[in-house]
């Protein structure tokens, strides 16, 4: 990673996430089984089901926050428990949690979420983010004199400055405007388009750009 | 945008990151840095008036008094070590990142002590004052929890994982922390008694010591599984 122009994602070797076999269960109960999957470059998986079928818990699997119970996970053809490290390098995950601090600034908040990622950024990048996400001239507030709709919106800065590859994201589209919905869905086709992968359940059919969803229902 | 955001940091880096982060989020919500400081006074304060005066009583107590209140008042703030950032999700980040938890869970221990052991520490031969203690004994006191707290800190991180998210954690926690505070209150309690008695306050300090470099190995390890299970 010496040399810049081998940071761009579309550049290194494409990466690909899969899955095999997996399997869920919660309280004893099967949430579901034998879900297969495998994720290219360039490429976004729609996770969708009824409520409280896994669809978070089986994002939790895909970023090493649950243990597998059955099945396989793969990034780049490796299990990603043999690749810990250097997976969680390349993996942005965002919850239902906005993992803000309430009483650090936007600005610190983003910082420090950033090196967490093991990535460094400048005010400039990150006041250049949160305009792009209408929460302009906002990095020196609390985050929580911050409505709920604009911590969602910092949350998501977040994946603009991270070099993460793959993207986790856990209903990103709820308490979000119209606007938002369309600059979230904006952000992912560029990132998609730059060579990353994004994995994303959601109550409503966004589309994203012009790339077609690669759909994973889930069902007991 | 992307491609110029990801300038790459070290690990050395992100732990200062950790740790500038605990101390200014403590330095915003000075009653947290302030609680066990002034707990530690009035519990301390509160012997001499329940013994009586005589000095001689006071003076034989001394050592175990502090060392008790210390024990008590670190133990006060240990419950929101991990608490407000499991609520809103950095926990969760921290778990993801590729800096290994078991390195951050230290920092957040180091950033404990700072926070309310130290302040202990420096407050200390004030109290001891109080009780007749002399200078030299004072002297060694300082040293002991100095060697002590840090170890205090990293062991009631284990607890503050493991009681995580349950309901009542902060009786459990001391329930669960206490038991394992013993030998750190035996040895440091005894140093100053043993350096007033003449035997010298060595080998009680070399064990202290000791304690804190077994405890620095273990107690991340330890935290960092306990985090995992809160976190599944």
């Amino acid at each position: 990673m010496n040399s810049p122009i081998l940071r761009s994602p579309s550049l290194k070797t494409a990466p690909t996430l899969s899955f095999y076999k997996l399997g869920c269960s919660k309280g004893g109960r099967k949430l579901f089984k034998d879900v297969d999957c495998t994720l290219e470059a360039g490429k976004w998986l729609y996770i969708t089901g009824a409520n409280g079928v896994g669809k978070t818990s089986l994002l939790r699997m895909l970023c090493g926050l649950a243990p597998t119970e059955f099945g396989e996970i793969s990034w780049n053809g490796t299990p990603i428990h043999a690749q810990r490290e250097s997976y969680q390098r390349d993996l942005c995950y965002l919850g239902h949690l906005n993992a803000l601090q309430e009483s650090m600034t936007v600005s610190e908040n983003l910082r420090f979420m950033t090196a967490l990622g093991g990535s460094q950024v400048d005010k400039d990048q990150i006041d250049e983010v949160l305009l792009r996400f209408g929460v302009g001239g906002r990095s020196q507030q609390l985050v929580r004199h911050l409505s709920q709709g604009q911590k969602r919106r910092v949350a998501l800065a977040r994946l603009a400055l991270s070099p993460a590859r793959l993207w986790v994201l856990d209903e990103p589209f709820v308490a979000m405007d119209e606007a938002g919905i369309k600059m979230l869905a904006d952000l992912i086709a560029d990132h998609l388009g730059a060579g990353g992968l994004t994995v994303l359940t959601s109550h409503q059919q966004v589309p994203i750009g012009c790339i077609p969803a690669q759909i994973l229902e889930l069902h007991r | 945008m992307k491609q110029q955001a990801s300038e790459k940091v070290g690990l050395t880096a992100v732990l200062l990151a950790t740790l500038r982060r605990e101390v200014s989020l403590a330095m915003r919500q000075k009653g947290e840095v302030l609680t066990p400081l002034v707990f530690f006074v009035v519990i301390a304060s509160l012997f001499p008036l329940g013994v009586g005066p005589e000095s001689a009583l006071l003076l034989r107590m001394a050592p175990g008094v502090l060392w008790v209140s210390a024990l008590l008042a670190a133990m006060l703030s240990l419950q929101r070590l991990f608490a407000t950032d499991y609520a809103d999700g950095s926990l969760e980040q921290m778990a993801l990142s590729s800096t290994p938890l078991g390195l951050l869970v230290a920092a957040k221990a180091l950033s404990h002590f700072l926070l309310s052991g130290l302040p202990l520490v420096l407050m200390a031969p004030v109290l001891g004052l109080q009780f007749g203690l002399d200078s030299r004994s004072l002297g060694i006191l300082m040293l002991s929890l100095l060697l002590g707290t840090p170890t205090l800190s990293l062991i009631g991180s284990i607890g503050a994982a493991l009681t995580l998210g349950v309901r009542g954690a902060g009786v459990l926690l001391s329930l669960l922390v206490l038991p394992l505070y013993i030998p750190v209150l035996i040895f440091g309690a005894g140093a100053v008694e043993a350096d007033a008695a003449g035997l010298g306050a060595n080998g009680h300090l070399s064990l202290l010591a000791a304690l804190l470099v077994l405890s620095l190995f273990f107690a991340p390890l330890a935290t960092t599984a306990a985090l995992r299970i809160s976190l599944e």
